[in-house]
C-alpha cells in the first residue's frame, strides 16, 4: 500500500465520517440532557429528503439545507413534544419516527417526482462545492506534504469543515457554559435542576433543537454527495452513530475519534470490494458488511464501561 | 456573608420589606389547604416561625408534612391559604420563587448531580452568566467562607459520588446558603447518618441558628425533635394538632399527639433464654460484581431464641450479609444451619433453597427485593413459597383460591389495612406493605428470619406492631438475625449486638452494656478497645 493509497483512503474516511460525526453530535446533545435518541436515523433521512427534493427544486444546495435542516427540527420537536411534554416513551416515540421517515419520504417522493421514492438528480451546482484551501493548488506537487494537503485536507465541503469545527464548539459548550452545565445536569438528575429552579422541559428542548439542527445538516450532507435522495439512503448510519455514541462516552473528541474509526472501516470496506487470497475471493458483500461487523465486535468487546448518562430515557415527573 | 446576604436579599425579593414590621415571624402560613382528588393531604393548615428559631415538624408518613414542605417549595399550588415571608404575602408558583423569596430546602433524597463537582452543583441553577469560569471562581471563595463560618467544610473539587453521605447533605446546605436562604427547610435530615455526623449537622444548625437563619426541621424522630428544636408542630391525617414549646413536652405526649392514642416507645420483652446454636458463621467473605471486597471474613452465631442485631452505617457490608444469607449473593466460607452447611455457591445457594432450609428474609428494600409494587396482595403473599403444594390445583394450575385464603387470614392476623388480598402492593401505606412482606415470612414458620431495616419509612404505630411480631417470634424459639441502621432499634430489640464496620465485625456489646456512644465509635471505625473506653 503506497502512500498515496493511504492518503486517498484518509481522505474517504473523512468523507464517509463527516455524516457520522454531525449525527453522533446531535445524538450527544440529546442523550446528554436525557432524551435517548434512537430517533437519529429518521431525522437522518427525513432531512435527506427535504434537502434532496428543495435543491432539486430551487437548483441551490443551502436552500435544500434550510429545507433539511428544517424536516429534522420538525421531527425532533415531535420527538420531545412525545416524550418530553406528554412523558411518553423515548424509545418507541423514536422508532416510530424512524418508521414515519421510513415510509413518509418515499411515499412523498413517488407523488411528488414520479421516479419510483427519488429526487432528481441533482446537478453539480446545486451540490456542496468542495473547498480548495489556500496554495492547495500550488502544494499540490510538493512531495509528501503536497498529497496530504490537497488531497485530504482541502477539498472537502463546507460541511465537513463545519462538523469538524462542531467538535471543539461542543465540547466548549457543554464544559465551559452556564447552558452546558445544565444541560449535563439534567441528563444526569432533572430534579436538581428542578429544585435549583430551572426548568426542565426547556433544557431538553433546546437540546432537541440543536441535535435537529445538527441531522438536518448531517442529512443535507448525505443528500449533496449522492446527488439527489434514495430510499432508505441513510443506511443505519443514524445507529451507527448511536453506536459511536456509546464507544465515545458521550464526549465530543472522543466521537470525533469514534466517528473517524466507522468512516475509516466503511473506507475501507468500499476500497477492497473483493480481495482474492489464494482460490478463495473474499465476497464483496462481506467487505460491505464488514463495518458493521466491526460494528458489533467493537462494541461488545472494546468499549470498556461506558457510563450513559444516568437520567437518560426517562421522562421526568415531579416527585411530590 | 450574611451581611451581604440581607442586603441582597431585600433588594430582589422583598421590595416593600421596609414597611414590615421588624419583628414579623420568618414564615408564617395562613390556612393552607390542598386535596388531592378526594384525599385532603392539608386541612387548614397555620403555622408562624419566628425569626432565628428552630421549628420541627413531626407526624407520621402520610401525615401530610411533605405536601406542606411541596407547597412551600413551589412543587404545589394550595387549594387555599396564604403565605407570609416576614410578614409580606409572597406567592410560591415554582421553586425559583421560592429561592428567591430566601427558602432553602435540603431534601431527604439529596438532589446533587453525582458526578459533578461540590463547586458544579452549588452554582446549577444560581450561575452568574452565560461562563461558568467567573461563577466557579465567585463560588469558590464564598464557599471558603461559608465553610469556615458554620464548620461546614467540604473539598469544592470533589466529585459528589466520592463524598460520603454527611459531606453530600453538608453541600445541599452550602447550596442554600449560597442562593442567600434565609430559611432553611429539612426534610428528614439524620435517616442516612451515623451517630456522629447527625450531632454534626445539629452543631451546624446551632451555628446557623445563631446567625439568624430560621430552620425547620422535618422528622419522625422524637429525639431530635427533643434536642434540637425550640418549638414543635405536630401533624396527623393533614390536620395541624398541635404546635408547643419544645421545653413544655415529652417525647411520650408528642407520640400520643402523632398517632391519636399511647404509643408505647419501649419494646417490651422477656429476657431471652437462647437455645441450640442456629446459625454459625465463619470467614464469611463476599466480592462484589465490581471486584470490590464487601464481607472481610466475619464469624457470627446466632441461637435459637434469640435476636442478634447488626448495626452499622449503611453500606458496611450488612447488604451483603443479608443477600448470601437469604441466597442471592455468592460467597466463601462456611455457614451452618442447625449444624449442617449450606451451600455458598451452585445451584441449591438460591433463594429457593434457603427458604426450604428454613431461611424466611424480610429483605431491606421492601419495593425492590420485598414486593411486587404492580402486583395484588395476594400475589406478593406467595411469592417464594408459590412451589409450596398446598397452593397447587393440579400440576399446572395454581390454587388461587387457597392462596387468596391464606392471604386474607394473613391480612386480619397481622392487621394489615385495608385487609383486602385483591388491592395491589403499592397502594398499601409503607408500615402495611411492610406487615405484608412480615406475614409471609413469618407464617413459614422458619428456624431463622433474616430482617434488614424491619421499620424503615413505617408509622409510629406500625413500628410497634411489628417489633412486637418480631419479639414474638424469638419468644417461640426461632432466630432473629435483624440489620437496622436505626440504633434505637438495634438497641430496644437485640438481645446481643454485633457492630459491622467495613466488612468487619468491629466487636459484640450486650445492649444493657452499652450505648450509643459506643456503639456510634464502633460504627465509625474506631478501634474496638479506643471505643471501650469512650463509652464508658
Amino acid at each position: 500500500m503506497d502512500y498515496l493509497t493511504i492518503i486517498q483512503i484518509l481522505d474517504s474516511t473523512v468523507r464517509l465520517a463527516t455524516p457520522l460525526l454531525l449525527t453522533c453530535l446531535a445524538g450527544l446533545f440529546s442523550e446528554r440532557a436525557g432524551v435517548v435518541d434512537i430517533g437519529l436515523e429518521g431525522k437522518l433521512l427525513a432531512a435527506a429528503f427535504l434537502a434532496g427534493a428543495a435543491a432539486s427544486v430551487t437548483g441551490s444546495i443551502w436552500i435544500g439545507l434550510l429545507a433539511g435542516v428544517a424536516g429534522s427540527l420538525a421531527f425532533s420537536m415531535i420527538h420531545g413534544l412525545a416524550s418530553i411534554t406528554f412523558k411518553g416513551d423515548q424509545l418507541i416515540s423514536g422508532v416510530a419516527l424512524n418508521f414515519l421517515a421510513a415510509g413518509l419520504t418515499v411515499v412523498v417522493g413517488q407523488s411528488w417526482f414520479k421516479l419510483g421514492g427519488r429526487t432528481p438528480s441533482l446537478p453539480t451546482e446545486a451540490r456542496f462545492g468542495e473547498w480548495n484551501l489556500p496554495f492547495s493548488d500550488a502544494l499540490a506537487d510538493v512531495p509528501f506534504i503536497g498529497p496530504l494537503y490537497h488531497e485530504l485536507i482541502s477539498g472537502h465541503t463546507a460541511l465537513t469543515y463545519m462538523a469538524l469545527l462542531a467538535v471543539p464548539l461542543s465540547w466548549w459548550v457543554l464544559y465551559r457554559t452556564r447552558f452546558g452545565l445544565r444541560l449535563r445536569a439534567v441528563g444526569e438528575n432533572p430534579s436538581a435542576v428542578d429544585t435549583a429552579g430551572v426548568s426542565v422541559v426547556r433544557l431538553r428542548f433546546a437540546a432537541l433543537v440543536i441535535a435537529g439542527v445538527l441531522c438536518g445538516m448531517a442529512g443535507t450532507y448525505l443528500a449533496s454527495l449522492a446527488a439527489g435522495f434514495v430510499k432508505d439512503m441513510s443506511a443505519g448510519r443514524g445507529y451507527i452513530a448511536l453506536a459511536a455514541l456509546i464507544f465515545a462516552k458521550w464526549r465530543p473528541w472522543y466521537a470525533l475519534s469514534a466517528t473517524m474509526l466507522f468512516g475509516l472501516l466503511e473506507a475501507i470496506g468500499n476500497r477492497y470490494q473483493s480481495i482474492t487470497m489464494g482460490d478463495f475471493t473474499i465476497p464483496v458483500q462481506f467487505m460491505q458488511a464488514l463495518p458493521y461487523i466491526l460494528t458489533v465486535i467493537i462494541l461488545a468487546g472494546f468499549v470498556g464501561k461506558a457510563i450513559p448518562p444516568r437520567a437518560g430515557g426517562t421522562p421526568y415527573v415531579k416527585e411530590r | 456573608m450574611s451581611v451581604q446576604s440581607e442586603a441582597g436579599r431585600q433588594a430582589t425579593a422583598a421590595p416593600t420589606a421596609s414597611s414590615a414590621p421588624i419583628d414579623a415571624p420568618a414564615i408564617e402560613l395562613r390556612g393552607i389547604s390542598k386535596a388531592f382528588g378526594p384525599v385532603q393531604a392539608n386541612k387548614d393548615i397555620s403555622i408562624t416561625v419566628k425569626k432565628g428559631t428552630v421549628h420541627g415538624i413531626i407526624g407520621e408518613n402520610g401525615a401530610g408534612k411533605s405536601t406542606l414542605m411541596s407547597i412551600l417549595y413551589g412543587f404545589y399550588k394550595a387549594d387555599a391559604g396564604t403565605i407570609h415571608i416576614k410578614g409580606q404575602e409572597v406567592q410560591i408558583a415554582d421553586s425559583q420563587a421560592a429561592i428567591s423569596a430566601g427558602i432553602g430546602m435540603v431534601f431527604q433524597h439529596f438532589k446533587l448531580v453525582e458526578n459533578f463537582t461540590v463547586l458544579e452543583n452549588v452554582i446549577l441553577g444560581a450561575e452568574d452568566g452565560g461562563l461558568l469560569k467567573p461563577s466557579l471562581a465567585k463560588a469558590r471563595t464564598l464557599l471558603k467562607q461559608l465553610s469556615d463560618e458554620y464548620q461546614l467544610s467540604v473539598d469544592p473539587d470533589a466529585l459528589i459520588e466520592d463524598l460520603s453521605v454527611g459531606h453530600q447533605q453538608r453541600v445541599e446546605i452550602l447550596k442554600a446558603l449560597y442562593r442567600q436562604a434565609d430559611i432553611l427547610i429539612l426534610d428528614e435530615p439524620t435517616g442516612v447518618l451515623t451517630p456522629a455526623e447527625a450531632d454534626h449537622l445539629f452543631r451546624i444548625l446551632e451555628g446557623l441558628k445563631e446567625q439568624g437563619k430560621t430552620i425547620i426541621l422535618i422528622t419522625h424522630k422524637l429525639r431530635e425533635i427533643m434536642e434540637i428544636t425550640d418549638t414543635v408542630s405536630v401533624m396527623r391525617r393533614g390536620e395541624m394538632t398541635a404546635t408547643v414549646q419544645t421545653a413544655d413536652t415529652t417525647p411520650e405526649d408528642l407520640a400520643e399527639l402523632m398517632v391519636g392514642r399511647k404509643v408505647l416507645l419501649h419494646v417490651e420483652k422477656k429476657p431471652a433464654t437462647p437455645g441450640a446454636q442456629i446459625l454459625e458463621i465463619e470467614n464469611l467473605r463476599v466480592v462484589d460484581e465490581q471486584g470490590v471486597e464487601r464481607v472481610k471474613g466475619i464469624d457470627l452465631h446466632v441461637r435459637a431464641g434469640e435476636i442478634l442485631g447488626i448495626c452499622g452505617v449503611a453500606g458496611n457490608g450488612q447488604t451483603e450479609l443479608l443477600e448470601v444469607l437469604g441466597g442471592y449473593q455468592t460467597g466463601t466460607g462456611t455457614i451452618r444451619l442447625n449444624g449442617q452447611e449450606i451451600d455458598l455457591t451452585g445451584k441449591n445457594s438460591d433463594g429457593q433453597s434457603r427458604r426450604a432450609r428454613g431461611i424466611s428474609h424480610v429483605p431491606e428494600d421492601r419495593h425492590d427485593e420485598g414486593l411486587i409494587l404492580n402486583f395484588q396482595a395476594w400475589e406478593n403473599m406467595v411469592f417464594g413459597y408459590h412451589h409450596a403444594p398446598e397452593y397447587q390445583k393440579n400440576r399446572f394450575l395454581m390454587d388461587n383460591a387457597a392462596i387468596k385464603a391464606m392471604t386474607q387470614e394473613s391480612m386480619t392476623k397481622f392487621d394489615v389495612r385495608p385487609p383486602n388480598p385483591k388491592l395491589e402492593a403499592k397502594s398499601f401505606s409503607g408500615g402495611n406493605q411492610q406487615k405484608i412482606v412480615l406475614a409471609r415470612e413469618i407464617e413459614r414458620n422458619p428456624d431463622l428470619l433474616l430482617i434488614g431495616q424491619p421499620t424503615r419509612g413505617v408509622d409510629i404505630g406500625a413500628i410497634e406492631f411489628i417489633h412486637q411480631q418480631i419479639v414474638h417470634l424469638r419468644d417461640a424459639g426461632k432466630a432473629i438475625l435483624l440489620v437496622s441502621v436505626e440504633l434505637d432499634e438495634i438497641l430496644s430489640l437485640s438481645d446481643r449486638i454485633a457492630v459491622m464496620f467495613d466488612g468487619k465485625i468491629m466487636g459484640e456489646r450486650l445492649p444493657s452494656e452499652t450505648n450509643e456512644g459506643e456503639l456510634g465509635l464502633m460504627m465509625a471505625g474506631i478501634a474496638e478497645e479506643k471505643s471501650r473506653e469512650a463509652g464508658q
